[in-house]
């Protein structure tokens, strides 16, 4: 088994096929939405290969160390240059085709007009202990 | 097995370990070895006298490790096979480690984690899933809160406000993993009423029971949000109901009013309307107008803007709102509501998608979502 982070992103992933914010859908819409996203969890869960899933709030803060005795350096928020995520989903599969496979099927959420919103997620594996037996 | 006996002992039996010589740290840490055992135990073998059977085995467990520990100076401990302390002193002991458990000197957090571990008797393990990190973070957090308090003497008198704050954070956490940390704040805060005459310790407890009767009707069957004016009504709780407002009138007869009388007879008040049309929203404004006085909390402000909306009309209550800072938290969406009562659909839906952005959790940022995307399908017609 091989864990894989799936990542979402409020801004610096290319346009979604079915780009409309969500508070231009219709509540229905937004509805069937959440559903998908939830039904999507659990089956993994019942699949056994869930992880964790986590939603972050769009407010964010670059923060650096500015040297002894000084507080931390704080910039940002950058308004629209900054790559931002909107969250994530661990999942742990077998195979890197897999993977992409639940990826896939997490873009095809339905949107706007009851339609999939083709959004690019990002599939990043984990880098994980080295194993017991290496020569 | 009774696990909910067993947690109701936990802290009688911490008490009686501490009549008996031992520290609060080495105590707390013997009971939850005995906790531990007793789980194992007692569906197989049962005990005659479950609080006897703790208090030995979590003695044991404490000179075992007294005696392990050579580096530490000799305890002095007292003989074994005394008597139980009366149930007078057992009440006290209760007390004591409420307020050692909310001591000023800790932070929220390990407050809360010691609240549950040491008065609630639940495990680590539990606490750590409760608040979802990991167990060993967990542990170091209630370790490092029993060092602190290491210096306490275990009857020094405490302040219950402190105990009443923790108890509300633990209540509002609400619920996740195998543990209802709203139902277990209400039978702790149950327990400390029945320990202590305090008019403000009823006022919580009344506040718990109004809000938990509410809790079947506050989410959808899709986990979804349903705010109290579109609740089904019909699933509230009466007999928490009933039982939240004879709490609360009589900690009120007692004519020491304070935050949370103020804020459960708000929520009582809510109770009582068979219809959000019926809600007597003048005397909640009132009861927001002795919350300001008491609190000054600029939150309470917020809220009773959304009040003096519904009881003097929406310009009446964007008034009030006017003079607050925009930065509180969930004043768009107060802002939001109001601009959509006083006919301006535009900038509520505006509102609400900005509220949206800084929702602190999911299910309202849904809501809030939805809200705005109800007002901008209606505006496209």
């Amino acid at each position: 088994m091989a864990k894989y982070l799936l990542l979402k992103h409020y801004r610096g992933a290319p346009a979604s096929v079915n780009d409309v914010p969500m508070d231009q859908w219709t509540p229905e819409e937004i509805s069937a939405h959440v559903q998908y996203m939830q039904d999507f969890a659990d089956r993994l869960e019942g699949t056994g290969e869930f992880v964790d899933s986590q939603a972050l709030s769009p407010e964010g803060t670059f923060v650096r160390y500015d040297g002894e005795g000084r507080p931390p350096v704080t910039d940002g928020p950058f308004a629209e240059t900054k790559d931002l995520i909107a969250g994530w989903m661990v999942i742990d599969v077998e195979t890197y085709e897999r993977a992409l496979e639940l990826a896939g099927e997490l873009s095809a959420a339905p949107g706007a007009g009851g339609k999939p919103i083709h959004e690019w997620l990002e599939v990043r594996p984990f880098l994980v202990a080295p194993p017991t037996i290496t020569e | 097995m009774d696990e909910a006996l067993l947690r109701t002992l936990t802290p009688t039996v911490i008490g009686i370990l501490g009549r008996r010589g031992a520290d609060f740290a080495a105590a707390e840490d013997a009971v939850q070895d005995a906790l531990v055992e007793a789980v194992r135990v007692w569906p197989d073998d049962p005990p005659r006298d479950p609080k006897s059977w703790l208090v030995t085995v979590a003695w044991r467990k404490f000179l075992d490790a007294a005696r392990a520990d050579t580096s530490r100076r000799h305890r002095e401990v007292r003989a074994e096979g005394e008597p139980l302390p009366g149930p007078g002193e057992v009440a006290d002991d209760t007390l004591q480690l409420y307020f050692l458990c909310a001591h000023p000197s800790l932070t929220p957090a390990s407050a809360v984690a010691l609240t549950l571990r040491a008065v609630g008797g639940l495990t680590t393990r539990q606490i750590a899933q409760a608040y979802l990190v990991p167990e060993a973070t967990m542990a170091q957090r209630i370790s490092r809160a029993k060092r602190t308090t290491s210096d306490v003497r275990f009857n020094q008198p405490g302040d219950v406000a402190t105990v009443l704050r923790v108890l509300y954070l633990v209540f509002n956490e609400g619920y996740s993993g195998d543990v209802d940390l709203a139902a277990e704040a209400i039978r702790l805060t149950r327990q400390l009423a029945a320990t202590t005459n305090h008019e403000e310790v009823a006022g919580l407890l009344a506040l718990m029971l109004l809000h938990h009767a509410r809790r079947p009707a506050r989410t959808g069957p899709d986990g979804r949000l349903v705010p109290l004016a579109e609740q089904d009504r019909s699933l509230w709780n009466t007999r928490l109901i009933t039982e939240g407002i004879d709490v609360l009138q009589a900690a009120l007869t007692r004519d020491r009013l304070g935050e949370f009388q103020a804020q459960a007879a708000i929520a009582a008040l809510h109770a009582d309307a068979r219809t959000t049309e019926e809600t007597d929203w003048v005397q909640i404004v009132e009861w927001y107008d002795e919350l300001v006085r008491l609190t000054d909390n600029p939150v309470v402000r917020l809220n009773r803007a959304v009040a003096v909306g519904e009881a003097a009309g929406p310009r009446a209550g964007l008034a009030a709102l006017a003079v607050l800072d925009p930065a509180l938290p969930r004043h768009a969406a107060a802002a939001a509501y109001l601009h959509e009562r006083d006919g301006d659909p535009v900038t509520a839906a505006r509102l609400y998608a900005e509220a949206a952005r800084s929702a602190p959790n999911l299910p309202e940022r849904d809501h809030l979502t939805r809200q705005a995307a109800r007002l901008n399908a209606q505006l496209r017609r």
